[in-house]
């Protein structure tokens, strides 16, 4: 495929993923600041917020397990999940979030559990459309082309 | 202080200012401390980052001096409010400027008692950085 056909399927695929509610503006955001000086910098956010999110899943889920659960302690994880996937523009992770903790001041186990396994696919979701983006970023890169830029608004 | 003009350039120069200023960026959150950390680096280059209230306090009382002081609320050890009126009672007289992630409408007003210049969601954004900056411009 020529660079020029990579560009196009690689905005078109990056806007879908904003039609679908997948990414907010926020990741436009992210992008906007990625420069010469700083030429991974979206790849790096991500990473980090995959690190988060997967450790802080963990942390939900077993604090779920438990004979008692301790609502603040998974409200905390939850709060935090949220502040980390608003921050690179994880929509719908964000969005299931905001949910879970309506769950957890009402200490309502079944209604976390079900939020907890809703937010899980929402993030492998959206885990899998992120590194398949930047999949198609490196072809680009490899195939001697430039990353092309989003707009603002489309 | 803070000047006009934007670059437009694709590699976002130093934006808008005459003078060099100095930011300090408070937060527990490393994702947050490295996009607030490249945000605040497309206004100037002295900057520095550290991981609680504690720090911030800390850095201050050794001589350290900023501009602006970004700092998160909710943070292991110390927090944002109690570092803020840590700072403000050392004499520390930086534009402290609340991030958090809560609601503001309801933390707006935790964050002026304890002294700080103004507040915001985060994550910050460019625009709120410069709408911060030209505000710093007109009262300075």
């Amino acid at each position: 495929m020529e660079v020029g056909q990579m560009q196009r399927r690689l905005i078109e695929y990056t806007k879908s993923l904003f039609m679908e509610g997948i990414l907010d503006d926020q990741f436009l955001q992210l992008q906007q600041l990625q420069d010469e000086s700083n030429p991974d910098f979206v790849v790096e956010v991500v990473s980090l917020f995959f690190q988060d999110a997967e450790k802080l899943l963990n942390d939900i889920t077993r604090a779920l397990d438990l004979q008692s659960v301790d609502f603040p302690k998974v409200d905390a994880h939850v709060h935090q999940l949220k502040g980390s996937s608003a921050s690179v523009g994880a929509q719908r992770v964000k969005n299931g979030c905001i949910a879970f903790r309506n769950f957890c001041e009402e200490q309502n186990v079944d209604g976390s559990l079900r939020c907890l396994q809703q937010i899980k696919q929402e993030y492998y979701h959206v885990k899998n459309k992120l590194e398949a983006l930047f999949r198609l970023e490196q072809q680009i890169v490899a195939a001697g082309g430039s990353v092309p830029m989003m707009e603002l608004s489309f | 202080m803070f000047g006009k003009g934007a670059s437009s350039s694709k590699s976002m120069e130093i934006i808008g200012s005459e003078k060099k200023f100095s930011v300090l960026i408070v937060d527990d959150d490393p994702i947050i401390r490295k996009i607030h950390g490249a945000l605040v680096s497309k206004f100037t280059t002295e900057i520095q980052e550290v991981k609680n209230g504690k720090e911030a306090v800390d850095l201050c009382r050794s001589g350290a001096s900023f501009d602006i002081i970004f700092i998160d609320k909710k943070m292991p050890i110390m927090n944002g409010l109690e570092a803020t009126k840590e700072l403000r009672a050392m004499g520390v007289n930086s534009t402290i400027v609340g991030v958090t992630s809560c609601d503001l409408s309801s933390e707006r007003n935790d964050f002026i008692a304890a002294g700080q210049n103004q507040c915001y969601e985060k994550p910050l954004t460019i625009e709120k950085i410069k709408s911060l900056l030209s505000e710093l411009n007109k009262n300075n």
